[in-house]
């Protein structure tokens, strides 16, 4: 059993992007911050730091994860992915040109969190209906753009994508 | 917001998960999805000695059927039972509900059993548990014993369980809400807590003309509101037992008022969903014997 005292450190290896990273971290040391300060990946923003906001989601283990709601010490061995590796994600490049000719953006603080969301969403379901686009994009907030712009490039990219396989 | 100060232990075995909680009692906390305890602990409202995550203890993410019971283990994440065909045909009212359950995000990481330990009054799947007159599996180095949902959830954050125990599963009846089943629930946002969720079911027997119902209202106060029955016959008019069974929930309830909404809203949401989803389950169940 691994056990880590109050105030000490620990070696933490991770998979980040493809890439193999190490840094340290305490027992209350939050992923995002580790990403951030250990490892200088400053892709993934942190925001309310209590859940809600998703800035800080990336992908843990295949599955979405609130990096702020999840210890450095629990990725230990694991793989993650964050905006910097969806950004050189070439399979992305419809999903990040959709979101620029839609204005899906605009202060781009919550973006990180919603390509990880985005993409992660478009794998388990590449033709979705735009009330599911909506339930997904409901886990972020976004003060900039109200969202429509979101809608329309997810789903935009979807149908190409379907029609593109059905070719 | 960073936690304070505590020790992390990560063991792994579930008897090395239960001696650390034998140990340590109220001064440690589990640690599964964390989507509950995170926020807790960063915003320093729990304050741990010892966390314990339990998340490597592959065993628990089991869903599996146990005679009359699907026994969903302490680490199923509620992604899985939303994915889950298995899930869908033998509770569907769960499954119904967890697209209520915070975001697409939240619930891939979120678990079922985290949920009931945490026991927020308006949270929906405590709320399906006890409609359906479920169980939790509560295991310590003494015992391993299952308490009725009834008796689990105690009130706002309080539970039946005892320092020294873990929530290893949640116990689903299957025999329930196959038939006839509905969820619905208001709030401010999708994915908030609910301002008032409602979940109902009923059921036609096979052998009779007998029938059971159970109906559910969280949020409205401290701890969810449920009423079960049944009977020999379907009742004649479903909308006037509807009618029924909500005044008889309703009659001597004290709604909670919070910036949200006031008391008077409450009761009129808990009237209005409360009717609409069991008179939904009892037409889909008992339709039949109407025609």
């Amino acid at each position: 059993m691994m056990r880590l005292p109050p105030g000490q450190r620990t070696r933490v290896t991770c998979t980040v992007n493809g890439q193999a990273h190490s840094g340290f971290a305490e027992s209350r040391t939050l992923l995002s911050d580790f990403l951030r300060h250990e490892l200088h990946l400053y892709g993934t923003h942190v925001g309310c730091e209590h859940g809600v906001c998703g800035a800080c989601t990336v992908v843990l283990d295949g599955r979405l994860a609130r990096s702020c709601a999840t210890l450095a010490v629990q990725a230990e061995g694991a793989e993650i992915t964050t905006v910097e590796g969806l950004a050189a994600d070439e399979g992305l490049e419809p999903l990040r040109q959709a979101f620029s000719r839609h204005g899906a953006l605009q202060c781009g603080f919550c973006t990180p969190g919603i390509l990880a969301s985005a993409s992660h969403f478009l794998a388990a379901r590449p033709d979705p209906t735009e009330a599911e686009v909506r339930d997904m994009l409901s886990g972020h907030l976004c003060r900039c753009t109200g969202y429509e712009g979101m809608v329309r490039a997810i789903l935009e990219v979807a149908r190409e994508t379907t029609e593109g396989a059905n070719q | 917001m960073k936690p304070a100060a505590f020790e992390y232990c990560r063991p792994d075995s579930l008897a090395e998960a239960l001696a650390l909680l034998s140990e340590y009692g109220d001064e440690a906390a589990v640690l599964a999805g964390g989507l509950s305890l995170g926020p807790l602990l960063n915003m320093r409202m729990a304050r741990p000695e010892v966390v314990i995550d339990i998340n490597r203890l592959a065993d628990l993410a089991r869903i599996e059927r146990d005679g009359e019971v699907l026994r969903l283990g302490a680490l199923v994440r509620q992604a899985d039972v939303l994915a889950s065909a298995e899930c869908q045909d033998l509770v569907p009212l769960l499954v119904a509900a967890l697209g209520h359950v915070g975001h697409y995000q939240t619930r891939d990481r979120g678990t079922l059993a985290g949920s009931a330990a945490h026991a927020d009054p308006s949270a929906e799947v405590p709320l399906c548990l006890k409609t359906l007159a479920g169980a939790v599996e509560l295991t310590s180095e003494r015992q391993v014993r299952r308490v009725p949902a009834d008796d689990f959830f105690q009130g706002t954050l309080t539970t039946a369980r005892a320092d020294d125990e873990m929530i290893t599963a949640l116990l689903w009846p299957t025999d329930r809400g196959r038939q006839g089943f509905a969820f619905e629930e208001v709030s401010e946002r999708r994915g908030d807590f609910a301002i008032v969720a409602a979940a109902a079911w009923a059921e036609r027997h096979d052998y009779d003309e007998g029938y059971r119902y159970g109906l559910g209202l969280g949020g409205v106060e401290e701890w969810s509101l449920v009423s079960r029955g049944g009977g020999r016959r379907a009742p004649e008019d479903l909308a006037e037992f509807a009618d029924e069974v909500i005044a008889g929930v309703t009659e001597d309830i004290e709604p909670m008022r919070d910036q949200r909404a006031s008391a008077a809203y409450r009761r009129h949401l808990a009237d209005h969903l409360g009717r609409k989803v069991l008179l939904r389950a009892l037409e889909t169940a008992l339709g039949e014997v109407q025609s």
